[in-house]
């Protein structure tokens, strides 16, 4: 239980997929402006890795390992990933549209972000068992979640800011990335 | 063996997937019509909003959904409402083009200004302190709020004035809600004649201020042989429904603020 602990708090915080591994970065600063697609954004992505290493761990376990083809993991996990990431994507546009129409091309652009395909490939790495591969899962997306809701904040304070003419817009944007990067910093040696 | 067994895993992933996904889009099959598609294709995508609409999207679901008019999209103008009168099998409505238009003439020449201005180089935040900094506090700024907003380059500042260059205008309107003054509003292409005057003072302070400042001494109200143009609030408002573009109360203006 205390692994799990600290496997999930270690996901979220020190090992934070965006903010320390630099994963997923570009849902990251594509659709953080919005607090309400920040975190659209961010359960969609915790869906879709929950739900990829729920299906991937015992394809690698019980599939790959023992026909000897570790090597085939990442084309396998990524049609599994696309496939997870297709299913929130009709499942949203019936449901939830006006959150579909928001979150636009990040939407489909979550089969490529890293830090789905991390997830699952960093389970196998680190040798977990399935119910550490979830809740590392769950970790990461909800790491993931919080940075986007963390630095929707920062990006409204940053419409109002007054910067100078040559930082506006992306500059400003990756130089207050870089400082909420800065600040998750402070968590590391947290859990050993 | 070693090529058949991925092949055969890679297959059978694949396959299954493409059954689950078939089953879900079944599962979450969303009606759209593709009249709205081919709608969204005939507008321009400038977003203006100028139909009253959130954006372009919005306007042709609202055509195809709500019975939306199909000739209000401006930049567009009659080539768009030619193509979405096509795709819905109507009669294409009239589209009448239209152009915005500074009703304000006081350029350096004509007028002064009070004091200079450090701050911010905004029309909106000169307007704040002691209603703007030019003489008539009517009258335009001259800082180009309407110029940053004009997505078609359509107004250019000269001798501290905006102008538009009705050629490029789209009449989308976004110029219309960034002036602090309201001097700029819509009107037909076709009608030739402007009151370039929207002072609220009266014809002496008019007078006091600025050379091209209509005083409101109603001599058009006189010319006009259709009722078209009225005195209100201290300057000349042209009824753009009524008017024949006759060009008898600007020959007519003693200041020459109508043109």
């Amino acid at each position: 239980m205390k692994t799990l602990g600290i496997i999930l708090l270690s996901a979220m915080l020190t090992d934070n997929f965006v903010l320390s591994k630099f994963m997923g970065i570009c849902p990251f600063l594509g659709v953080s402006k919005k607090l309400d697609s920040a975190t659209g954004m961010g359960i969609a992505v915790t869906f879709v890795m929950i739900c990829a290493t729920i299906v991937t761990y015992p394809i690698h376990h019980g599939i790959l390992v023992p026909n000897g083809l570790e090597y085939f993991d990442t084309v396998v996990f990524i049609l599994v990933i696309a496939l997870f990431v297709q299913l929130v994507e009709t499942a949203l546009k019936k449901l939830v549209p006006s959150l579909y129409k928001s979150l636009g091309v990040y939407l489909p652009l979550i089969t490529t972000n890293c830090a789905v395909l991390g997830v699952t490939v960093l389970n196998i790495d680190n040798n977990y068992t399935f119910l550490q591969s979830i809740v590392n899962a769950l970790g990461g997306g909800l790491g993931f979640m919080l940075a986007l809701v963390i630095f929707s904040g920062v990006r409204k304070k940053l419409e109002y800011a007054d910067i100078p003419e040559t930082f506006k817009g992306v500059p400003a944007t990756l130089i207050a990335a870089s400082i909420v990067s800065v600040s998750f910093m402070g968590f590391s040696g947290l859990f050993n | 063996m070693t090529y058949v067994v991925p092949v055969i895993i890679l297959g059978v992933c694949g396959l299954l997937a493409g059954v689950l996904l078939t089953i879900a889009s079944k599962l979450f099959y969303v009606a759209v019509d593709e009249r709205i598609e081919r709608i969204g294709e005939a507008l321009p995508q400038a977003n203006c909003g100028a139909c009253g609409y959130a954006g372009c999207a919005d306007y042709a679901d609202a055509i195809v959904n709500s019975n939306a008019p199909t000739n209000l999209c401006r930049p567009g103008g009659a080539d768009s409402a030619k193509k979405i009168a096509e795709i819905l099998g109507t009669a294409a409505a009239e589209v009448i083009p239209m152009t915005a238009v500074v009703h304000c003439n006081g350029d350096c020449n004509a007028t002064e200004q009070q004091f200079d201005f450090d701050g911010v180089q905004s029309c909106k935040a000169v307007k704040r302190f002691y209603g703007g900094n030019g003489a008539c506090k009517y009258g335009c700024i001259g800082l180009g709020d309407c110029v940053s907003v004009c997505e078609y380059n359509a107004i250019t500042i000269s001798d501290n004035l905006a102008k538009i260059n009705p050629a490029m205008c789209q009449a989308c309107g976004q110029c219309v809600n960034a002036c602090p003054n309201n001097l700029i509003s819509i009107k037909p292409k076709a009608k030739k004649i402007d009151v370039l005057c929207s002072s609220g003072d009266n014809g002496k302070a008019t007078k006091a201020v600025c050379s091209n400042g209509c005083i409101g001494c109603k001599i058009c109200e006189k010319k006009c042989p259709v009722g078209a143009i009225k005195v209100e609030q201290f300057h000349a408002v042209i009824d753009y429904d009524k008017c024949t573009s006759c060009g008898q109360c600007k020959s007519a203006c003693p200041v020459k603020a109508i043109h």
